[in-house]
């Protein structure tokens, strides 16, 4: 469960963007996750709202978009979308393909803010060391 | 002053800090010529036991060997493989179930890394966690023993997948509990189509020395894996 971690990692990341974009709240965080990741989306939710109390971004939503796995087939020489991952074949002909072509995004993506903080104010991140 | 939210694109990986060290620590190794090798496995697969096998036989044939070993709480395991008389350090993560580039890069900091040919890292017990941190190694090892039952890829097919090589440990016991080695293969397989796979027993000998020599064959080419 490395989940907490990478809820702090998000709220770190996302705070510093606002703070650069003169963002005086963050509402929303929008993520991109593979399931190569690692990271398990339920687990991740339940962590940041607990990661988020006490820090700037309490209250803020984490909008997760899962994205699947895209594997390159060699038979039919075009990229197709993994059925399940425990089975790392084309669904169109059956080939097994080790070429990974995307579904491994822990990625922040976007974040929504109101405009009203002060550019020139540098990030304090220290409620993250706290908060851990 | 508006008070509607706006959108900003922001586009980075989560995980950015832990790569971008992951990147300069692989360089650090290749500037001294030194292969990292990482080692993860479910608790109690035998990554330790192998790996103080491993450290004393490359020691015997000549190689300059060292071990970062991972854990949560206690000393154990280093003291383990200091009976190989290779240097040894422990990592002790606390709470924390894995190991991220900045542990290991802070581990490293009395270490002269040219005096080493190949360096271990022994990760903490765990299929999930290590997965998502690349730790600037050449080459990760997944192992998987006999005792924890074919199907372990298909659980756990994210730290398969990060994997580049996968060991089935314990294959002295793989008799007494019925070990589905063709059902093993096969799961390996289907969740990393092509992967290596070597079978071996730390405790009676079997299988190592093909894994000493892939160990070493893999030494000599330096054939870094661009994570």
């Amino acid at each position: 469960m490395h989940e907490l971690s990478i809820a702090m990692s998000i709220i770190e990341g996302a705070y510093r963007e606002a703070m650069i974009r003169g963002g005086a709240q963050v509402h929303a965080v929008h993520l991109k996750l593979g399931p190569l990741s690692g990271v398990v989306k339920d687990a991740l939710l339940f962590s940041y709202d607990l990661a988020c109390e006490g820090t700037p971004l309490d209250g803020s939503e984490l909008i997760i978009d899962e994205v699947p796995v895209v594997v390159y087939c060699p038979n039919c020489e075009t990229d197709q979308t993994l059925v399940s991952i425990q089975r790392f074949c084309c669904p169109t002909c059956g080939t097994l393909t080790p070429n990974v072509v995307s579904g491994k995004e822990l990625e922040l993506v976007a974040i929504e803010i109101t405009d009203g903080g002060d550019v020139n104010r540098p990030p304090n991140l220290s409620f993250a060391e706290a908060a851990l | 002053m508006s008070t509607q939210p706006r959108l900003v694109e922001v586009r980075q990986n989560v995980l950015k800090q832990n790569d971008v060290l992951a990147r300069l620590l692989r360089q650090r190794f290749e500037d001294a010529g030194l292969f990292v090798i990482s080692l993860v496995s479910s608790p109690g697969a035998g990554k330790t036991t192998l790996l103080e096998k491993t450290l004393t036989r490359l020691r015997e044939n000549g190689r300059r060997v060292g071990a970062l070993v991972g854990d949560l709480a206690t000393e154990n395991d280093a003291a383990r493989l200091a009976r190989s008389q290779a240097p040894v350090k422990q990592i002790i993560t606390g709470t924390v179930c894995h190991l991220d580039a900045d542990m290991v890069q802070r581990s490293l900091d009395e270490w002269d890394l040219n005096e080493f040919d190949c360096l271990f890292i022994e990760n903490v017990g765990n299929l999930v966690c290590p997965s998502s941190y690349d730790l600037g190694e050449n080459l990760r090892i997944v192992l998987m023993s006999v005792t924890e039952g074919e199907d372990k890829p298909l659980k756990y097919p994210t730290i398969f997948n990060t994997a580049d090589v996968a060991l089935i440990t314990k294959m002295d016991l793989a008799e007494a509990v019925e070990f589905d080695l063709p059902g093993a293969h096969e799961s390996i397989q289907s969740v990393r189509p092509g992967m290596q796979v070597l079978e071996l027993s730390a405790k009676t000998g079997e299988g190592l020395d093909d894994y000493l020599s892939f160990v070493e064959s893999r030494m000599e080419n330096r054939v870094a894996v661009g994570r």
